[in-house]
């Protein structure tokens, strides 16, 4: 058997990224949240927001720490296994890339070290800026790195020659037609994982009768921001689905399984799709409905697989059952929502305890559906990795023989195997050990500490009335 | 239209050596962190380093991308080249970086984690070793493409860079910790930079003599008159410095070993750029012929322009918040 190099190429790009994006779908909430609790705490003084701001710190470190170690790696992927897709498109890409590194990663990292040790050695305010600008820097890196990948899915802004892209228009480069839409679903995918790990969490202690003021805070803050962020979220999915449907048509038709163009298209809730027979085996389907969803119309037309050639075809299967992961789990967000308020208003919110688990349960729902989200995108925008004009099989790097791969792949494998199980075991050992009044003792330098001490007198206000602040 | 190569020589010339020293001297410390036997030096080591490292690597991340932006060309021909001394770099680091967090909280594994800091860090420093040995040593290259063996970049010479580097970033490292300790732990800092400076020493002769054997036209460029004089103060500077080094490690300047690692770093520097210049990819492509876009330059040099001044504004002020000695009663969390 000959090993491909082209295959386990993809598979080792999706496997370290795959795991890189659960870190930034935590920690570009997590740093929002946090800098919120910093805000907080700094304008009422509570020692709540203290404790939360605390204890969400030590997750966020530990996150952040497999990040960055994680996303270090993915640069390097360009080069070593994608050498030629980096010779064509580092004209017009590379710039996105770099600025990324240059306004989000130096930000980080300067004021990441602030953020956790420098309490004591710093001003307050100076404190609250340092947790504003990491928050800020994980949203820069978004928006670059969507940048980036929205370009490749929907080019634009540039020109060919002798095989290689050149920029036309920066502008046009950075802003693509689909960018806007990735970004806005992105960034809020991402405060809505974090939100359901916080509820988590929150729920966890409230149903282990633990610390409970501060899983009140937690439970009933976030569930508001979620109240907002899940429907928003369907909403922009939408959005992006007739984005989608108008600049990668191939995609929409395997992500619906639609193989012939048609108008009053139904929708199709399940079926396994059979790319020999070019139909769908058991299909579900609710009649005209696909096209109200996808163009808004009842009567609106629906492009199908069959009127694009076979070797211009993404994968049907894997597009169209992650899609359904994605939006099933986004359905199952907003009735946990529904239920939420249901309990709420009947005062019923911190005491339930089948909701409890329920919310406890429902921690890693963000994080599947971000993967489903991406798989979705990735792989239906094959076989390009330039839409339409530059192919996945064209991007390897020549050198590279089936056997390189493997071991690097194999390397990388086992690695990960050993760093986020490991990683996963201390976050929950920091969970169990919850939001304890213990201070991060900082690393100092040897100065006189009276000069800098700048940890305020926290005076504990009266807790708000029983329901918390709901 | 300007040209913008030189801009972005100098530019990328900057990051990598902004990487060499910072990202050195902690690779340095995690290095000698192996040869610490007792508790509490150890987190006195580390924490040295805690708050910054970070930051540090991120000048690597920088230099790639820097490269892929300023000159794509040598990006897509090194880094295939070059493919596993990056891949053992980048797994090293990972077991390098993770371990300032779960070396303290992970109690029970804390030995695994200690020897994933400091074995990472001497492996990370090797492989990158390798990597400058293989880019002075040239690829074999078709058109624009690497065509080599994944294997070609192990040799004796590669191999002799890496083992240099391994001291030449324990020096580093060594200087730093002068810096932020003081007492015993200062004096065996001390004592692990004397070594490393021999080494250091030792290395930097070696690979002198063996490059102009290696490659003609690197003889050339430094034995033909009248570059040999131009070009003498180079070895005459070192070797003083290497005498400077020397003397500071064992008197009681505490910033001086420090400087003078950084100083012997940018000797060396110099040394390479020297032998290379105006190769990219060396003996291959130009700067100017692996040079992204014109536009491309320009878009990226009106950021950069400007930001990075403010990054070395705001990471002085990381470094300026957590200056002075480390204290030996405060952990890291
Ligand atoms: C918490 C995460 C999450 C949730 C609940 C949803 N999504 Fe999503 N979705 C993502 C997280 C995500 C993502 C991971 O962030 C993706 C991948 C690429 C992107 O832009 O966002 C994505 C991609 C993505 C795409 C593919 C875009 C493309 O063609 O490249 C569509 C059409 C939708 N989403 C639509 C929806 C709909 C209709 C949802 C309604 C329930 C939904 N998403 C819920
Ligand atoms: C410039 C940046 C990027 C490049 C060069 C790139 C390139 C690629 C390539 C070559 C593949 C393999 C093709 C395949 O597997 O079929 C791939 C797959 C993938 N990419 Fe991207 N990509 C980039 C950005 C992103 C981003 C920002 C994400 C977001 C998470 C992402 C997520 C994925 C995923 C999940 C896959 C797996 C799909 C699969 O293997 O089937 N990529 N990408
Ligand atoms: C192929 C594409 C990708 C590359 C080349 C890449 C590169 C990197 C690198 C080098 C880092 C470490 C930065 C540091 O040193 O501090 C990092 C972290 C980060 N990345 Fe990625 N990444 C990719 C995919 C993604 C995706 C898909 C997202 C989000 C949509 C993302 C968002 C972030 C964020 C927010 C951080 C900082 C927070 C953290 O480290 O957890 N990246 N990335």
């Amino acid at each position: 058997m000959s090993l491909d190099p082209l295959l386990l190429s993809r598979l080792q790009f999706f496997w370290v990224i795959a795991w890189h994006i659960l870190m930034p779908a935590f920690t570009v909430g997590l740093a929002s949240y946090i800098a919120l609790l910093e805000t907080l705490h700094f304008t009422t003084n509570r020692a709540v927001y203290l404790r939360l701001s605390n204890f969400w710190t030590r997750l966020f470190a530990v996150c952040f720490g497999m990040g960055v170690v994680s996303g270090v790696i993915m640069p390097f992927q360009f080069g070593t296994n994608w050498s030629r897709f980096s010779d064509a498109t580092a004209n017009v890409l590379s710039p996105l890339l770099a600025y990324e590194g240059l306004t989000a990663f130096f930000l980080e990292a300067a004021f990441l070290g602030v953020l956790l040790f420098g309490r004591t050695l710093v001003p307050r305010w100076a404190h609250l800026i340092a947790a504003c600008m990491v928050a800020i820097g994980t949203l820069f890196s978004t928006f670059w790195i969507i940048a980036t990948n929205s370009w490749m899915q929907t080019p634009a802004g540039y020109e060919i020659i002798d095989g290689r892209f050149f920029p036309k228009d920066w502008l046009a480069i950075i802003f693509t037609p689909s960018f806007p839409y990735r970004l806005a679903h992105t960034v809020t995918a991402f405060y809505v994982t974090t939100g359901f790990v916080v509820v988590g969490v929150g729920a966890y202690y409230l149903w282990r009768k633990r610390f409970v003021e501060d899983a009140r805070v937690m439970v009933s803050m976030t569930l508001w921001l979620l109240t907002v962020l899940v429907p928003l979220q369907i909403v922009l999915g939408d959005m992006q689905g007739l984005n989608t449907r108008e600049y990668q048509p191939a995609k929409l038709a395997a992500i619906e399984a639609r193989w012939d163009t048609a108008s009053r298209v139904p929708l199709t809730l399940f079926a396994l799709p059979n790319e020999t027979t070019e139909t769908n085996d058991f299909a579900i389907e609710l009649p005209d409905l696909g096209s109200l969803i996808l163009t808004h119309d009842l009567n609106g037309t629906v492009q199908g697989l069959k009127d694009f050639p076979r070797d211009q075809r993404p994968p049907v299967a894997i597009p169209f059952f992650a899609f359904r992961v994605m939006v099933g789990i986004g359905m199952l967000m907003l009735l946990l929502i529904a239920v939420s308020w249901w309990l709420r208003l009947r005062r019923r919110l911190f005491d339930t305890r089948w909701f409890l688990l329920g919310c406890t349960a429902a921690t890693p729902l963000g994080f599947l559906a971000v993967l489903a989200g991406w798989i979705t995108t990735e792989v239906g925008r094959q076989p390009w990795t330039v839409y339409g004009v530059m192919r996945t099989a064209e991007s390897v790097s020549p050198s590279l023989t089936g056997r390189d791969v493997l071991i690097s792949l194999l390397g990388y494998a086992i690695v990960y195997l050993i760093m986020f199980p490991a990683g996963g075991a201390l976050l929950a050992r920091i969970v169990k050990r919850g939001p304890t009044t213990e201070q991060h003792a900082p690393v100092e330098g040897g100065r006189a500490r009276e000069a800098v001490t700048a940890t305020p007198q926290v005076t504990e206000k009266p807790p708000l009335g029983a329901g918390g602040h709901s | 239209m300007i040209d913008f190569v030189p801009l972005w020589t100098i530019i990328l010339g900057l990051a990598v050596f902004f990487y060499v020293l910072l990202d050195g001297f902690d690779l340095g410390v995690g290095i000698l962190y192996g040869f610490a036997d007792r508790r509490e030096a150890r987190n006195l080591i580390m924490n040295s380093i805690a708050p910054v490292w970070d930051g540090n690597e991120t000048w690597l991340v920088l230099g790639g991308l820097g490269l892929l932006a300023a000159f794509p060309l040598a990006f897509a021909i090194i880094m295939p080249a070059v493919y596993f001394p990056i891949l053992v770099m980048l797994l090293a680091l990972v077991f390098r970086g993770v371990s300032f967090e779960f070396r303290f909280r992970d109690a029970e594994h804390r030995t695994f984690w200690d020897h994933g800091f400091c074995y990472g860090s001497a492996v990370a420093t090797f492989a990158q070793g390798i990597v400058l040995g293989a880019f002075i040593q040239g690829f074999q290259t078709d058109g624009r493409h690497f065509t080599g063996s994944s294997f070609d970049c192990f040799t004796p010479f590669s191999l002799l860079t890496g083992v240099a580097l391994v001291f030449g970033y324990g020096l580093l490292g060594a200087g730093w910790l002068v810096v932020k300790t003081e007492g015993t732990l200062q004096a065996w800092a001390r004592n692990k930079g004397r070594w490393c400076l021999i080494g250091v020493v030792i290395a930097i002769g070696t690979v002198s003599l063996w490059t102009p054997v290696l490659e003609a036209r690197i003889a050339h460029r430094w034995f033909d008159w009248p570059n040999i004089l131009f070009l003498s103060p180079v070895p005459v500077i070192t070797i003083g410095l290497g005498l400077w080094e020397w003397r500071s490690l064992n008197n009681k300047s505490e910033v001086a070993p420090f400087i003078g690692a950084i100083l012997l770093f940018l000797m060396s520097y110099i040394g390479i750029a020297i032998s290379l210049w105006p190769m990219i990819v060396p003996y291959q492509f130009t700067l100017w012929e692996a040079s992204s876009s014109p536009s491309t330059q320009a878009f990226l040099a009106v950021g950069t322009l400007f930001l990075l001044p403010v990054i070395l504004m705001y990471s002085a002020w990381s470094y300026w918040v957590f200056r002075g000695k480390v204290r030996a009663d405060i952990g890291y969390h």
